[in-house]
């Protein structure tokens, strides 16, 4: 359960980015995260992990107050929650199999990190989760030989590898062709349920929203304006949710005014 | 600025403007060459006679006397030794400056300052003004020549290796960082492999410079090349001088081609 | 999966190893025991007088507490040995950039015919090869001590450079240019005006800075074997053991070459 309360975030002097936001994640659900491009979910992801140090405010995991926590207090949390990104993040250079075993460096002995000497266990765990989402055979590959939906999956087994108690996406099929990413929203929902893991999904695109989440917050300016099961998001939601934002920035396009005509 | 003549008579190709600033480039360059010519502190007979001064000398250095050609050999392997040694022990020491020397890295603003002090002052030194501090610290010998060439080459790879670190994609750090993994282990896996490729390029480069810089330290004591250089042009020698040099040519021209080789199969 | 003995009943390995960057094991750890036994070869090989090495932090320490506080109590001598620098940089950019173009255009393959070509490379090769601080050792002995020797030093130093860059600046010319020139019926003399050299003009400006600032630097240290300028002065200092002084020239001169490194750096990024 993860328990998000007054939580408010300033970058240096200016107008908060985050104003007094409260929020819940019961158990096994996926939730999306909508809203234009500026309205905080981004911040609010990585306020979760403390990336971002949030100005003021709580946020409790399972009973444990991430707000609270630092140096190897903060490590040790971090790894229960795990996080997936827009342009995936992997190390390129590395193999496959390095940037999937990166998931268990929170846990693992330096010396064992640096002569990469992982033990049999992560080892089983990680071929497991690869032939999970299909990409096992890659475990030698290079991470920059993959396609983008390939680097994703490793993406995703990174995080699992760190068994995560939550999993936080932040826009992770936004780089991604239309069918992979489908593919991908899929297989967040499913492991959602066979590891009954919550997942809380910043995603553009809100039909994607619509088809795979079980629940849809909607954030405008650093609030949250919307919190109900997808079917409730209706023309009129989403006009307050992305009032005044282009509609190609809606992940719907409609009344697009083609180019020649505006400028006849 | 354009005439309002749909066809102007004169063609300019600069504006006024730009001819100015041109002009005044032009006239202070020709200034500062004056300058140096007029108030240099040379013997202008000596100039016009230099070609003849020259080409005697290149008349003396022919043929060239390869009978010393072991021990001259002999001598180039231990150059050879010294830029190595001197470049594998510099790599070394260059990666804990080249971390603090760079911005996204460095612990605090006191280890960033003292990062780029060491990367300056190590930078700015000649290696040859480093030899002459060391010869005079450890004696005439190999040791003030590798120690020199060490400490010349720490702010070279520290500053190429800094700037690298600098530029890296900070993505799979935070990626890392959200792990829980230690700062070592953030180091270890999302940056050591982003610098590799430079750090060997790197690393290859300065080993080719400290080739040719290491036939010049004998010229101020600090062992190798150069101090058989030294002796054979001091006692007159032109013939066995000319050996040397023969054979510096092929050692720096043979680490040029070993150098492009390495840097090929490395990267 | 050859890495992968032990694998359990299901199929998936629990053993894992990186894929070595050296395929054949052989010639992985042949390399790893040749690289290791080269260092210590080279590092027993090399004749070290251990015991005047101890004697070196005594020394250390003497040089130091002789050379605190800097002196700069000569600082005229200080300033005739940079002026000298500064004349002899100067003298030598222009030369050694007059000389390089011809030269460059010996050396582009594109423009001159084979036996020339080789030539041009091979005068660049020699210039490069040697050191600055050989070419001074052997002009002092050819033209005598001084400036001079320092002048044409630095003359055959920045022909390696300078000759090199633009010669592969004029191979990457655009061919197209030089063809227009050639089919209005300029003559050579003309295509080379018009067709190259508003190709290469910019880049030869920057090098010429480029290398006006990099004879500042090489001017310091051809003085030490005499051939004139502010490295004479520090020769002179460090033999004479005046620690202090030599510490005030070194500071100067690193201040100097950082001034001139960024003001280079300035002009060089507004023109190229």
């Amino acid at each position: 359960m993860l328990k998000i309360s007054q939580l408010v975030k300033r970058y240096g002097n200016g107008a908060p980015v985050l104003k007094g936001l409260d929020l819940e994640v019961p158990g096994e659900s996926v939730v999306a995260i909508i809203g234009a491009s500026g309205a905080g979910k981004s911040t609010l992801l990585r306020c979760i992990n403390r990336l971002v140090e949030p100005s003021s405010g709580t946020i409790e995991l399972n009973g444990l107050m991430l707000t609270d926590l630092k140096g190897a207090g903060l490590r040790a949390a971090r790894r229960r929650i795990g996080m997936i990104f827009q342009s995936f993040n992997l190390v390129d250079r590395l193999t496959v199999m390095e940037n999937v075993q990166s998931g268990r460096l929170g846990y693992l002995p330096t010396w064992r990190a640096v002569f990469r000497r992982y033990p049999k266990e992560d080892i089983r765990r990680a071929y497991e989760l690869m032939e999970r989402v299909g990409i096992a055979h890659y475990a030698n590959k290079r991470a920059d030989e993959l396609s983008g939906g390939e680097r994703q999956r490793v993406g995703v087994v990174r995080a699992l590898m760190q068994e995560p108690e939550i999993l936080l996406a932040d826009e992770p099929t936004a780089s991604l062709d239309p069918k992979t990413s489908e593919q991908i929203m899929e297989l967040l929902r499913a492991l959602s349920r066979e590891f009954a893991l919550p997942v809380l999904i910043n995603i553009h695109n809100v039909a994607e929203a619509k088809l795979y989440t079980d629940r849809i917050v909607g954030m405008r300016y650093g609030r949250i304006i919307f919190d109900a099961e997808p079917a409730a998001l209706d023309t009129a939601a989403m006009d307050d949710i992305y009032a005044g934002v282009p509609a190609e920035e809606r992940g719907e396009m409609v009344n697009v005014t083609p180019l020649r005509a505006k400028n006849a | 600025m354009v005439s309002m003549d749909p066809t102007p008579q004169e063609w300019a190709r600069y504006t006024p403007r730009e001819r100015m600033l041109r002009f005044a480039v032009f006239l202070f360059t020709a200034l500062a060459i004056v300058w140096s010519l007029t108030s240099i502190d040379v013997i202008w007979a000596w100039v016009f006679d230099a070609p003849q001064q020259m080409a005697d000398l290149f008349g003396r250095m022919v043929p060239p006397d390869a009978r010393n050609l072991p021990s001259i050999l002999s001598v180039l392997l231990e150059t050879v030794n010294i830029a190595t040694i001197a470049t594998a022990i510099a790599v070394v020491v260059s990666l804990p400056v080249a971390y603090i020397a760079a911005q996204n890295t460095t612990p605090n603003a006191a280890t960033l300052w003292l990062g780029r002090f060491i990367l300056v002052s190590s930078r700015s030194v000649n290696t040859i003004i480093w030899a002459l501090l060391f010869v005079a610290i450890f004696g005439p010998g190999i040791i003030a020549g590798i120690v020199a060439i060490m400490f010349r080459s720490i702010g070279f790879i520290g500053k190429l290796l800094g700037e690298a670190i600098e530029e890296i994609d900070k993505r799979p750090v935070e990626a890392l960082e959200a792990t829980g993994a230690s700062r070592f282990k953030v180091i270890v896996y999302a940056i050591v492999p982003q610098v590799m490729p430079t750090f060997w390029a790197v690393a290859i480069l300065r080993w080719d410079i400290n080739l040719r810089e290491s036939t010049v330290l004998g010229l101020v004591g600090a062992g190798g090349i150069g101090i058989i250089l030294q002796s054979a042009i001091d006692t007159f020698n032109w013939q066995e001088a000319a050996t040397v040099l023969l054979s510096i040519l092929a050692l720096v021209v043979l680490g040029e081609v070993v150098s492009a080789w390495l840097r090929k199969r490395v990267i | 999966m050859s890495t992968a003995p032990d694998s359990l009943p299901d199929g998936l390995p629990d053993t894992w190893r990186r894929p070595p960057l050296i395929a054949n094991p052989l010639l992985r750890y042949g390399l790893m025991a040749a690289a290791v036994a080269y260092f210590i070869w080279a590092c027993v090989m090399l004749p070290i007088d251990w015991q005047r090495v101890a004697q070196g932090f005594a020394r250390a320490a003497r040089i130091f507490s002789g050379a605190f506080p800097p002196s700069f109590e000569r600082s005229g001598l200080l300033i005739d040995g940079f002026l000298e620098s500064l004349k002899i940089a100067i003298l030598a950019t222009v030369g050694g950039v007059l000389l390089s173009i011809p030269i460059a255009f010996m050396a582009a393959k594109n423009l001159a015919p084979m036996p020339i070509y080789l030539l041009g490379r091979a005068l660049i090769v020699v210039a490069r090869s040697f050191h600055p601080v050989i070419v001074a050792i052997i002009f002092v002995k050819a033209v005598g001590f001084g400036p001079l020797a320092g002048v044409l030093t630095l003359i055959v130093y920045s022909i390696g450079f300078v000759a090199k860059m633009l010669a592969e600046k004029i191979e990457e010319i655009d061919w197209g240019q030089v063809e227009a020139m050639r089919s209005v019926g300029a003559g050579y003399f003309s295509t080379l005006i018009y067709g190259v050299f508003p190709q290469i003009m910019p880049r030869q400006i920057g090098l010429s800075i480029y290398q006006l600032d990099s004879n500042l630097r090489a001017s310091a240290v051809v003085g030490i074997v005499g051939a004139g300028g502010i490295g004479s002065t520090l020769a002179n200092a460090f033999g004479r053991y005046d620690y202090d002084f030599a510490l005030a020239i070194t500071i100067v001169i690193v201040a100097v070459i950082l001034f001139s490194e960024a003001v280079s750096g300035q002009i060089r990024k507004r023109i190229w």
